[in-house]
């Protein structure tokens, strides 16, 4: 890998399965990590596993399940959201810091479950940061770095996770047909509870269609039933939570929640990471003029945003820009300029998950940053990636 | 313990320099008569003082861009320091350094509740920002042993944990944002009241940089809902070996503890004699806590005892009362005290592969024997992050620098296991030329470089962290 690299003389499109082309397209070779795979290590009693980046999640996920273990921060699958084929891998997962619904509980995000990585910079380096430890401040903290940076500091080749056991029993609360101004206080209250809410998820944030609100319980079964009943009477003041204590529907739902199934014919989807007492504001100001449909996760901190053909016909008409362009990409361009511009970076930032290749060629799928912060990235990829050959410019300048 | 040489030229333009300051920083701030300048000679690796050139104490995020920004220009070494709590060195200076403490920024800005988060300045101290929030019924889940008295500044310098990881995570998992002056005296916001930071992940590389990339004046941090309820069950072993097994089962088993704490039996008798908290005289004791309603502490804690039952144990406590509780605590919470009683001592937290304690632990009693040096060893077994307390006297010609050697060989052996030198105290100065055994040059190029982006001119702590020798050149330009 560190020779390919080293030899490389253009552009290198860093890829694992191939499942989440998210970000801007890079024109360039493939340099595929597919190839190194396997578990190295895996110690039960440890909580922590080793693997080469290549390993398909689902050969891990089999592996935790045999000892009643998981992936904590239980990653999405993009397929079905992207409609694309392929066989998702731990090092895309890592690279694109993918979190799911849990990321709102003490579990934290994809890069809060990572302990160490090795990858090969843009020079060709072969590097190391973190271990398979779960304290370690030992130096800088690369491996959060390396988490979510999609492949433009280096190429991941093997990485370290502490896993965690996985829940006896999982229950399921929802609340239906919401006013939706009360969803994201119910949720509040919900996480602000000694009940340990592992999931809470409110959609569509629309006045008219039939919406649900459904927060999840994890953990032994006495401990679940019990913490279901509490919960339920913390929150009877919204209205009667219907409590779902079958565990395969339970986690059938979470599934299609944290893999946004619903919102596979849709040609265009964002998500947003935000206060979660902002997110209505944020809603509603977009929707004054947009026409898209919202869905809540993570308690209201994570916004997915997604607009129908028809819906971005109806935004091609807000556009001022060039007429030339058909309608779905002209509707489709002035939607995410316009999410951008409603937020600024301090408070959170929106990316651009699912668009047609035109639109995330000529617009940024990542929030910009302000220019201090901008120059901080520049500087940490020039010295990482100094001849700018690893997906140039897929997170943007 | 060897520094840099200080240069002669700031060292004769101190008053200058103090002039200088003074003249944009509120009264009081800078502190320069040699006098008043000793409380800062070091930290809480006592071993090693230094005076500082002089120390500032900014009230305001203004006032530390008004200091970086005038020893920028004069290229002046400046030395964060919060509550001066590090046991790593983090904080000691060089004769020719500004001390830039952010003691007296301890306001909480911000409480929100329903968001969970709460923004305060960060000289204010780990376990007041706890205090402002529990009567809400929230706390903030990292605790380091010196919580009462560290400062959040610190805490996210070296990313501290405490005893409740293995639930709740590190500094660097509860972080949500930051205000942070960079050496030139520029202030970036990187994350904020939201959950995940965009762009690179800045954050995570800034907690735990030992104040090397920018003073952070204002931290967000996550707020979690206390749990109903949290009670520790006491078990005692006739062999390490027996308990490391038993923790490693319990985990198997799919039980998660809010906290597991593993003292040996040195640290036992120690803090028997210090505080009488009636431990069983044993090889080995661990102390498992877990939370949550009645119900759910009793189904848990039945489950612990009766894993731990199948591993012969000599005795089992489970506390009963809030006091009892207290009781089981206290031993724990006392050991350092205890073993600073006995001797002098020296504290390591290299982290070990849960696996691997056994193991480890024969080959530091093994080492103790080849020293001459007593050595304690208690602590956070859930997550492998060892505390040998090593004792030696400071008083005796030679025994520093025999403690200093066998602490090298016990987190050498750490990273030959797998773990690492330190998992929550830091690098500071005192395992800096270590850094070499568990990173090859190109892997500490490649931090040097990073350091290089926030602080091309290496006046931020530049004499920590890395072997001197391979930041000669940066800190010299």
């Amino acid at each position: 890998m560190a020779e390919l690299v080293a030899d490389a003389t253009g552009p290198m499109r860093i890829q694992g399965g191939g499942t989440r082309q998210i970000g801007a397209p890079v024109d360039g070779e493939v340099l595929s990590v597919a190839g190194l795979s396997g578990v190295t290590l895996y110690e039960p009693g440890a909580l922590t596993l080793v693997a080469k980046a290549g390993t398909p999640v689902e050969e891990i996920e089999a592996l935790l399940a045999e000892n009643d273990q998981m992936l904590g921060f239980e990653p999405m699958d993009h397929r079905r959201l992207l409609g694309t084929s392929g066989t998702p891998t731990i090092g895309g997962v890592i690279a694109g810091n993918v979190s799911g619904p849990r990321r709102l509980s003490s579990v934290g995000a994809c890069r809060d479950s990572l302990l160490g990585v090795r990858f090969v910079d843009g020079a060709g380096r072969i590097l190391k940061n973190g271990g398979r430890v779960m304290k370690n401040v030992t130096g800088y903290d690369l491996v959060k770095l390396m988490a979510g940076s999609r492949g433009t500091l280096g190429v991941l080749t093997e990485v370290s996770l502490k896993v965690l056991p996985r829940p006896e029993a999982v229950a399921t609360l929802s609340f239906e047909g919401l006013d939706p101004g009360l969803a994201v206080p119910l949720m509040s209250k919900a996480l602000g509870s000694p009940y340990d809410v592992t999931g809470a998820y409110f959609g569509p944030y629309h006045y008219q269609a039939p919406r649900h609100l459904h927060l999840r319980l994890e953990g032994s079964s006495a401990s679940v039933k019990y913490r279901a009943d509490a919960l339920a009477g913390l929150l009877s003041g919204f209205g009667a939570a219907r409590i779902e204590r079958d565990p395969d529907a339970s986690q059938q739902l979470w599934r299609d929640i944290r893999d946004m199934t619903h919102l596979a014919e849709m040609p265009f989807v964002t998500r947003s990471s935000i206060k979660p007492g902002a997110a209505p504001a944020f809603v509603e100001s977009i929707s004054q003029v947009w026409a898209a449909t919202h869905y809540l996760d993570w308690g209201g901190g994570l916004i997915w945003t997604a607009a129908s053909e028809e819906d971005l016909c109806k935004n091609a008409k807000n556009d001022r820009g060039d007429s030339s362009e058909d309608e779905l990409t002209r509707g489709a361009k002035a939607l995410i300029a316009a999410m951008h511009e409603a937020m600024s970076f301090e408070d959170g930032h929106t990316t651009l998950i699912k668009a047609d290749e035109r639109v995330r060629r000529e617009m940024p799928s990542f929030q910009p940053r302000h220019s201090v912060v901008a120059s901080l990235e520049l500087g940490l990829r020039q010295k990482f990636d100094p001849r700018g050959i690893l997906n140039p410019g897929l997170m943007g300048a | 313990m060897q520094m840099p040489r200080p240069d002669p030229a700031i060292l004769s333009r101190k008053t200058q320099v103090v002039a200088q300051l003074q003249k944009v920083l509120s009264d009081g701030v800078v502190i320069h008569d040699p006098l008043e300048t000793r409380a800062y000679e070091c930290d809480a690796l006592t071993a090693y003082k230094c005076p500082p050139l002089c120390v500032v104490l900014p009230k305001s995020t203004e006032e530390v861009v008004a200091v970086m920004k005038i020893c920028h220009a004069e290229g002046i070494p400046v030395v964060p320091r919060g509550a001066g709590t590090s046991l790593a060195g983090g904080a000691l200076p060089t004769e020719d350094s500004v001390i830039l403490g952010v003691a007296r920024m301890n306001d909480v800005l911000e409480t929100d509740y329903d968001n969970r988060f709460i923004r305060v300045q960060t000289g204010r101290t780990n376990l007041s920002v706890t205090g402002a929030v529990e009567e809400e019924g929230f706390f903030y889940a990292p605790d380091p042993s010196s919580q009462l008295a560290c400062a959040i500044a610190g805490n996210i310098a070296m990313n501290s944990g405490g005893a409740h990881c293995l639930k709740y995570g590190v500094t660097t998992n509860n972080l949500l944002g930051v205000k942070m002056v960079l050496a030139d005296g520029e202030v970036v916001e990187i994350g904020g009241a939201h959950l995940d930071a965009g762009g690179l992940d800045l954050l995570g590389l800034i907690c735990g940089s030992e104040g090397q990339l920018g003073i952070v004046t204002e931290a967000t941090l996550r707020i979690l809902a206390s749990p109903e309820g949290a009670r520790p069950v006491l078990i005692g072993f006739n062999s390490n070996e027996v308990a490391g097994q038993c923790v490693s089962d319990i985990i198997k088993s799919g039980i998660l503890p809010v906290a597991i704490e593993f003292m040996d039996r040195p640290c036992i008798r120690a803090t028997e004699a210090f505080a009488g908290a009636g431990y069983p005289d044993c090889e080995a004791l661990l102390i498992i806590e877990v939370e949550g309603s009645v119900a759910e502490i009793d189904e848990q804690l039945g489950r612990i005892i009766e894993i731990a039952k199948a591993h012969d144990p000599v005795e089992i406590r489970e506390s009963a009362s809030p006091e009892e509780s207290a009781k089981i605590w206290l031993g724990r919470k006392s050991a350092f005290g205890a073993m600073g009683q006995i001797n002098d001592y020296m504290c390591l937290d290299g982290t070990i592969p849960v696996s691997e304690l056994p193991h480890v632990l024969k080959r530091i009693g093994e080492m103790s024997a080849q020293y001459g040096l007593d050595v304690g060893n208690v602590f956070h077994a859930g997550d492998g992050n060892m505390h040998p307390l090593i004792l030696f006297d400071a008083n005796k010609p030679g025994d520093l620098e025999k403690c200093e050697a066998f602490g090298a060989d016990i987190l050498k052996l750490c990273v030959e296991v797998g773990g690492c030198l330190t998992g929550e105290h830091g690098v500071g100065v005192e395992k800096r030329d270590l850094m070499g055994t568990q990173y090859t040059p190109e892997d500490l190029e490649a931090q040097l470089q990073i350091k290089d982006v926030f602080d091309p001119s290496w006046i931020l702590n530049p004499a920590k962290v890395f072997p001197l020798e391979a930041t000669e050149t940066r800190r010299t330009e």
